[in-house]
């Protein structure tokens, strides 16, 4: 039986995704998940990455970051603080947010630890940005 | 009797008020539906938001774990309002209700020490010439608000509450009702109100949480208090921008109506003149022709 996945995805200040698809592929906080249609009730908080959905064979990643996905009865709802599409990424932007993170990372001195925590996770969100611009076709 | 020069002057006058008024309305009116469009783009994620933590809350009270500090209920006497008004007038009565209804919440507060937090130069300048202790003001950001300034004063006011430095804090904004309507609202923002939490839920969906329920909801909470001061901003600055679309609309009918009054007393001024040009030259040529004759 075909049965597909209605898959919403939101920011604050607006609906990005609203589409069927066949597979979802989700940066939980505690590792990226996959769901397919049937997969049980679901709850978890977002971490940063990549959520890539699958139309038949046609694969659409985005770059997201913060918040919470909901699966339920083959629904996919996923609220993150941000969300892009490759086309839409700034790759200097990106480029230079990561360049910025790991001057801070490298630099030595008495760092404090949140300026760490901070610094990690500007990098992380800024190679995400970059890995997804770069599927961009 | 005003001279000629001086009604011409005038209609000028107000013809120059009135291209400013005119093209203020039209100002006013592409920023409305911009920020019309963002409140409608913004519901999706409020709308999931509200049912996500109407099923946590529900689930968690199920359980016997303490709530989330963010929802609990202190009888504390320390209130804190936060005012939402506009940076600019000219809006008719926009500020004006705001400040009332937030002077109105205050007398009424049973809570002896009230705070208060500004948001916009217009309520921000009334309430420090009044002397009320304004704890943080924030001005100036209308004409880029982002979800990034909402996430800040929400923050801050969660901060402030979590330190338990107020017990209690309130809203106060105009509501976008229709272009031509606002209506100033109150609501409470903190501690987040439990017919909101959606408490008394009956069905609850057995989730698999990834943390656990009660970890989920901690991450949730202040998303959803920065969600709500994020649509309190939004549907303020669209009622600022239909407040200020009508009265600049209004503003023009009347300077069009002045105008029609003063060419009506110019043309009349101007007919007197001739009539007594005319009877003067007329008078003199009498004199003339009786002087010929004699």
């Amino acid at each position: 039986m075909a049965e597909r996945l209605t898959l919403e995805l939101a920011t604050p200040t607006r609906l990005v995704v609203a589409e069927t698809a066949d597979e979802v592929v989700v940066p939980g906080i505690e590792g990226y998940f996959g769901v397919l249609p049937g997969h049980a009730a679901f709850l978890t908080t977002l971490g940063t990455g990549a959520v890539t959905y699958r139309i038949g064979r046609d694969e659409h990643p985005l770059a997201v970051s913060g918040g919470f996905a909901e699966v339920r009865n083959d629904k996919v709802i996923i609220l993150a603080d941000t969300a892009e599409r490759p086309d839409e990424i700034d790759r200097a932007r990106a480029e230079q947010a990561r360049e910025r993170a790991e001057r801070r990372l490298s630099g030595r001195g008495a760092e404090e630890a949140i300026d760490y925590a901070r610094a990690t996770a500007a990098l992380s969100r800024a190679m995400i940005r970059l890995q997804t611009a770069a599927q961009a076709h | 009797m005003a001279t000629l020069r001086d009604i011409r002057r005038r209609i000028r006058s107000v013809e120059s008020t009135q291209k400013i008024t005119r093209a203020m309305k039209l100002v006013a009116a592409a920023k409305l539906r911009r920020a019309q469009e963002r409140i409608v783009a913004a519901r999706p994620y409020a709308g999931k938001m509200a049912e996500l933590l109407g099923n946590l809350v529900s689930s968690a009270a199920a359980g016997d774990e303490a709530p989330h500090p963010l929802l609990v209920q202190r009888a504390g006497p320390r209130r804190q309002v936060v005012i939402i008004t506009a940076d600019r007038g000219l809006a008719g009565a926009f500020n004006a209700n705001i400040v009332r209804r937030a002077l109105d919440f205050i007398r009424q507060s049973s809570a002896p020490d009230v705070t208060l937090v500004v948001v916009g130069r217009k309520g921000r300048d009334f309430f420090r010439r009044r002397g009320f202790t304004i704890k943080r003001d924030m001005l100036g950001f209308w004409d880029r608000l982002a979800y990034s300034h909402a996430a800040e004063l929400a923050d801050f006011l969660m901060q402030q509450y979590l330190g338990a430095e107020v017990d209690e804090v309130h809203l106060i904004y105009n509501e976008f009702r229709s272009v031509a309507v606002q209506r100033p609202v109150r609501e409470q923002l903190l501690p987040i109100p439990r017919a909101e939490a959606g408490e008394e839920r009956a069905s609850t969906v057995d989730y698999l949480y990834e943390p656990g329920s009660d970890a989920i909801l901690g991450d949730l909470l202040p998303r959803h208090v920065r969600t709500q001061v994020f649509r309190a901003l939004m549907e303020s600055l669209a009622g600022e921008y239909g407040a200020r679309m009508t009265a600049m609309e209004a503003a023009t009918k009347n300077a069009k109506e002045m105008i029609e009054v003063l060419t009506i007393q110019y043309n009349k001024a101007r007919q007197e003149k001739i009539t007594k040009e005319l009877l003067d030259i007329v008078g003199g040529a009498e004199a003339l022709t009786q002087g010929a004759e004699a």
